[in-house]
């Protein structure tokens, strides 16, 4: 299956999930090719019959509410089978509305309460260079979490130590949950800030699989300082109706639009 | 008069803070996987002595309590065992979501210590006082809570952290206490000592206050009461079996605590009596209020939280049982 094949299929289970069982669809449909990309393009090293193995790559979901979409990826990148999706927000699930760590499972960090994960990507990251191993550490944020000062305390930190095995991807879909960014906090000049505490920073198209790998690849090679990809993404990608409405952040559709939306996932990139 | 000398207690031999540097790289020396993380507060919690010792493992994250509580939490789910250190009232309130989020709901094996706790910092005033810590991280599940109550104490207490997988918090203060064990101590987590036996009323203190009961044990005794002192090392587990013990055997408990009554200490051991054996009970410590600054010893007596205080929340509980 190739990789938009594997992108759709996510899209249509975070769909399925998240309308059964709430959640928040349209921040999980911006990252669904950058969490594709990551598991299954090749660019986290991982085995998953093997979860705990020290030196895998540690990707740390920081937006904690992209949580079906990570479990989606997850099943299929073989961490648990994709039946287990059915159980999402069930109490004898180990798949909880919002990550709950659980490495067993792939699930490499708790997170929900936003701002938090770079922090402890960075605690991972010098640990790896403390335990003389060589893995990278990913860490997705979203773009209105960075309204969080403890994003900025771990930025200066990560620069102040040299992180280069760290990466941070921010899913910059242009939207927090009461409207759009540049209206209510605005991050711009984004790159700048970054850049202003010491990062690398790589921008990308966030649903071209190619271009994410390439730039991801570009911040890989960095010595002596951590790395930003910031990816350009589309809050509800893939869905028309979702994608030109941001009330969908914590709702889902249903009847007839749950149908639309499924048809339009199903039939997008052909 | 100095704390412990009514009860003839030796004088602490070093800072609690010292003790702490102390038995830091002590087992950081024993345990290659122990490291340090420093809220920039290393010079005043005794965690200097890592950075001095073993200068790779130890990391100032600067003055950044939730950063530096998020990186401990990515070190321990990397198998290391974080030292995180800094005052309680700067790491708890600031760094709450991450310790809840991060480090409770995983059960990560992070160690806080919470140095100059209580009214140890005196004269800085009310915004550095620690008194509301128990209640702090008695709200988080997955949390122990260690306070020891003399520097052969915290020792063991920060041997019993490492040796204990899962988050643990330390309280510690600055100056030195009167030496409750001059020989060994004994530390496990959800159990208290016993540091003077009685059966009339108990005492049941923990950190400097076990000092200070002593001593009230030592006036009690020349009014013919023969108080039991339970030193509650581990406030979180509280120890059920001894406040139970304490309950039955001597029939009045005063807790005595460097913290709000609320959310303490005496609260935790109230909640057991209440619901096995309750007894009549009177709490020593700060009521739901703000301090002033002033010295430590000034502080105690305006708030009530001396050995005549002890004394009296005693005699009026002992009496309390006669009139059952």
């Amino acid at each position: 299956m190739d990789l938009a094949e594997i992108a759709r299929s996510v899209r249509l289970d975070v769909l399925d999930m998240t309308a059964r069982m709430g959640g928040h669809p349209t921040s999980c449909f911006s990252a669904v090719e950058i969490l594709t990309v990551l598991y299954l393009g090749g660019i986290l090293r991982f085995k998953s019959d093997e979860p705990t193995w020290p030196e895998r790559d540690r990707f740390i979901l920081s937006k904690g509410h992209a949580a079906p979409a990570l479990y989606a990826v997850l099943a299929r990148a073989g961490f648990f089978p994709l039946s287990e999706l059915s159980q999402f927000r069930t109490v004898d699930s180990p798949l909880h509305g919002h990550p709950k760590q659980n490495v067993s499972i792939g699930v490499e960090v708790t997170s929900g309460s936003l701002g938090q994960g770079l922090s402890f990507g960075l605690g991972t990251a010098l640990a790896a260079r403390l335990g003389h191993l060589v893995y990278r550490v990913y860490v997705l944020l979203g773009d209105g979490e960075c309204d969080e000062g403890q994003v900025w305390e771990a930025a200066m930190a990560a620069a102040h130590y040299k992180a280069d095995n760290l990466t941070a991807i921010v899913d910059y879909n242009k939207y927090q949950q009461t409207g759009p960014i540049d209206r209510e906090m605005a991050l711009e000049p984004f790159a700048d800030k970054w850049k202003a505490f010491g990062w690398h920073v790589e921008e990308a198209e966030g649903h071209d699989m190619e271009d994410l790998r390439k730039q991801l690849g570009c911040a890989r090679l960095i010595r002596g300082r951590p790395q930003v990809v910031i990816a350009h993404t589309k809050k509800g990608k893939g869905v028309s109706f979702m994608e030109s409405d941001y009330t969908f952040h914590a709702r889902s559709p249903s009847g007839d639009q749950l149908q639309q939306a499924r048809e339009e996932i199903l039939h997008a990139y052909r | 008069m100095r704390i412990g000398e009514e009860a003839r207690l030796p004088p602490g031999t070093k800072q609690m803070r010292d003790a702490f540097a102390g038995a830091l790289v002590d087992v950081a020396r024993a345990n290659e996987r122990v490291i340090a993380l420093d809220g920039d507060l290393s010079s005043s919690t005794g965690m200097g002595s890592m950075r001095k010792t073993f200068p790779n493992r130890f990391f100032n994250i600067g003055i950044a309590e939730a950063n530096l509580v998020g990186v401990s939490a990515g070190f321990a789910a990397c198998g290391f065992i974080p030292f995180v250190g800094s005052l309680p009232c700067f790491l708890l309130p600031n760094a709450y979501d991450q310790l809840r989020l991060q480090v409770s709901i995983a059960g990560l094996n992070v160690k806080l210590l919470g140095s100059h706790a209580g009214v140890a910092t005196g004269r800085e005033g009310p915004t550095s006082h620690s008194i509301e810590d128990f209640a702090l991280v008695g709200g988080l599940p997955s949390f122990s809570i260690l306070v020891p109550s003399d520097e052969t104490a915290m020792a063991a207490c920060v041997k019993a952290a490492v040796d204990h997988v899962g988050p643990v918090y330390i309280r510690s203060s600055r100056g030195e206490f009167p030496r409750v064990y001059p020989e060994e101590c004994h530390v496990r987590i959800g159990k208290a000592n016993v540091v003077r036996k009685g059966s009339d009323v108990t005492l049941a203190a923990c950190g400097l206050m076990v000092g200070v009961a002593l001593d009230a044990a030592a006036m009690l005794e020349k009014e013919g009461v023969q108080a039991r002192v339970l030193d509650m090392l581990s406030v979180k587990p509280i120890d059920r079996e001894a406040v139970l013990a304490a309950a039955r055997e001597t029939g009045a408990i005063v807790t005595a605590e460097e913290h709000l009554v609320r959310g303490g200490m005496g609260a935790a051991v109230a909640q057991v009596a209440a619901e096995e054996h309750p007894v009549p009970m009177r709490f020593i410590g700060i009521h739901d209020t703000h301090l002033e600054s002033g010295s430590v010893e000034e502080l105690m007596t305006c708030h009530h939280f001396t050995a005549r205080d002890i004394v009296e929340a005693a005699l009026k509980v002992v009496a309390a049982k006669g009139r059952r």
